[in-house]
């Protein structure tokens, strides 16, 4: 009657799903989100406008629509044979990466001006004055922020369920079909998963955060 | 209005290493320069007074690109300032400035602050550029200061600190943009006898300062701007003793006599 030991296999590979599908999802949407947020402070008008482009598409379209756009419309363009899994990490990443953006970029508004003017007048270019002085001090305040959208992107996981990706939300689907186990207890055990992960991944944030606070 | 500067005796440089030709430049609808030819020699110490809103710190900034101008050409030492790009990076390597809120990276200790650009843009290796910051550190005499963050020190240390970090990059010259102003009244002498000391080295410099102390001392020229022009320019000496136009008389008497 157990329905986590009965299915204990089915649960552990729903829950590592899940847990690459959000780390890798987040990887794209951090590295994505930084890139784009140097886009739009930088001093070329083109790379301001793609910026701009990016977030105001992506961050205003609706997740799923995103993931039918990827599942449907890549294969369309003729890139086949791209598994489930990775279209799912396209959406997540991309969609997320538009309010990664404007997390870094509010941390950068934070810096002082004077920062920058004293890092151009030492002679370091843009891409030095980003890396070596505006970024880490915009860290401080972004990191909050970004904790939060990192707990989302592992929840919108779930919509991944919907488009033939093994992780915990197909889990439900597929244990409600068979063997008639009380639904509420599927759902306990599921959300139980879910928060190991959002709760690791606070720790992680909260972690991040004392430690940038004491280096100043 | 549009008459000529006043020039008391300075002529043009002999040897120009900052040469400003006809500059202009507007905030909206202000002209805040307004054709400014500017001459500094090799060497020379010139201070830049004048009331608030004159343009004297735009000047300045104008001078290393921080400002961008509508017309008019900016030279030093021979070559037009670049349009923005690695090579108008490496120009503002060669000229130093020290700003009024100090500017320090927040984050980096005041060792890695004087280290940072001579890794980064001058591409010395760590333990050359940890010595010269060292050395540079102790001339302004905040050595002891080394692996403290800015925060922890005084206004009168951080500007110190400003300084060993613009001359770590071995600059032809230096700008300092109201450098004491916002300096606690007892620590504006410890900076200003660091460049007082700097001046007697012979560094090229341009300041811009509300010290008419340093001015008169320190100064091989003083640069009187009123309304974004340069209105009368002159040794030290005469400018302070006999000023030639109203608008100097005028400034001098509000500021001299209390």
């Amino acid at each position: 009657m157990n329905v986590l030991s009965d299915h204990f296999a089915e649960f552990r590979e729903g829950f590592l799903g899940t847990v690459e599908l959000t780390a890798s999802s987040a990887l794209l949407a951090l590295v994505l989100g930084i890139l784009i947020a140097g886009f739009r402070v930088s001093p070329v008008p083109a790379l301001r406008a793609f910026g701009t482009a990016w977030v105001t598409l992506l961050r205003n379209t609706p997740l799923v629509l995103l993931f039918l756009a990827v599942t449907l419309g890549l294969p369309a363009l003729g890139l086949k044979g791209w598994d489930s899994f990775w279209l799912a990490v396209l959406a997540l990443g991309c969609y997320t990466s538009a309010f990664v953006c404007e997390a870094v970029r509010s941390g950068i508004n934070t810096v002082p001006v004077g920062q920058a003017e004293a890092a151009r007048s030492i002679g370091m270019t843009f891409t030095q004055t980003l890396g070596q002085i505006v970024l880490p001090q915009a860290a401080r305040t972004a990191i909050p922020p970004i904790g939060s959208l990192m707990i989302a992107l592992a929840k919108n996981t779930a919509i991944a369920s919907g488009f033939n990706v093994a992780e915990l939300a197909a889990l439900q689907k597929q244990l409600n079909a068979d063997e008639g186990y009380n639904i509420y207890v599927i759902f306990l055990w599921i959300a139980l998963c879910y928060l190991i992960i959002t709760f690791a991944i606070s720790g992680l944030f909260r972690l991040l955060e004392s430690r940038l606070a004491v280096t100043r | 209005m549009s008459q000529a500067p006043v020039n008391d005796g300075t002529g043009p440089a002999a040897d120009p290493l900052v040469v400003l030709n006809k500059v202009n430049k507007h905030f909206g609808a202000l002209h805040v320069l307004q054709d400014i030819d500017l001459s500094i020699a090799r060497g020379e110490v010139v201070v830049v007074i004048g009331p608030s809103g004159s343009g004297k710190s735009t000047l300045c900034r104008t001078i290393n690109r921080l400002e961008t101008t509508d017309s008019g050409t900016i030279t030093i030492d021979g070559r037009p300032l670049p349009q923005e790009g690695r090579e108008l990076a490496r120009l503002r390597a060669d000229v130093g400035m020290v700003f009024q809120s100090f500017n320090l990276f927040a984050h980096k200790t005041v060792l890695a602050n004087v280290t940072l650009g001579q890794t980064k843009v001058r591409k010395k290796d760590r333990a050359t550029a940890e010595a010269t910051a060292r050395t540079l550190l102790d001339r302004v005499g905040v050595g002891a200061q080394a692996d403290k963050y800015p925060a922890q020190l005084s206004g009168g240390q951080q500007q110190r600190v400003a300084i060993a970090r613009a001359l770590a990059m071995d600059p032809k010259v230096m700008l300092f943009d109201e450098p004491t102003s916002a300096l606690d009244p007892e620590m504006i002498n410890e900076v200003l006898e660091v460049m007082q000391q700097l001046a007697r080295d012979g560094m090229t410099m341009v300041v811009v300062t509300h010290e008419m102390g340093f001015a008169r001392s320190a100064a091989d020229r003083v640069v009187f701007m009123a309304d974004g022009r340069i209105v009368e320019e002159a040794v030290p000496d005469r400018f302070f003793s006999n000023p030639r136009s109203d608008r100097a008389k005028d400034f001098l008497s509000k500021i001299l006599h209390h």
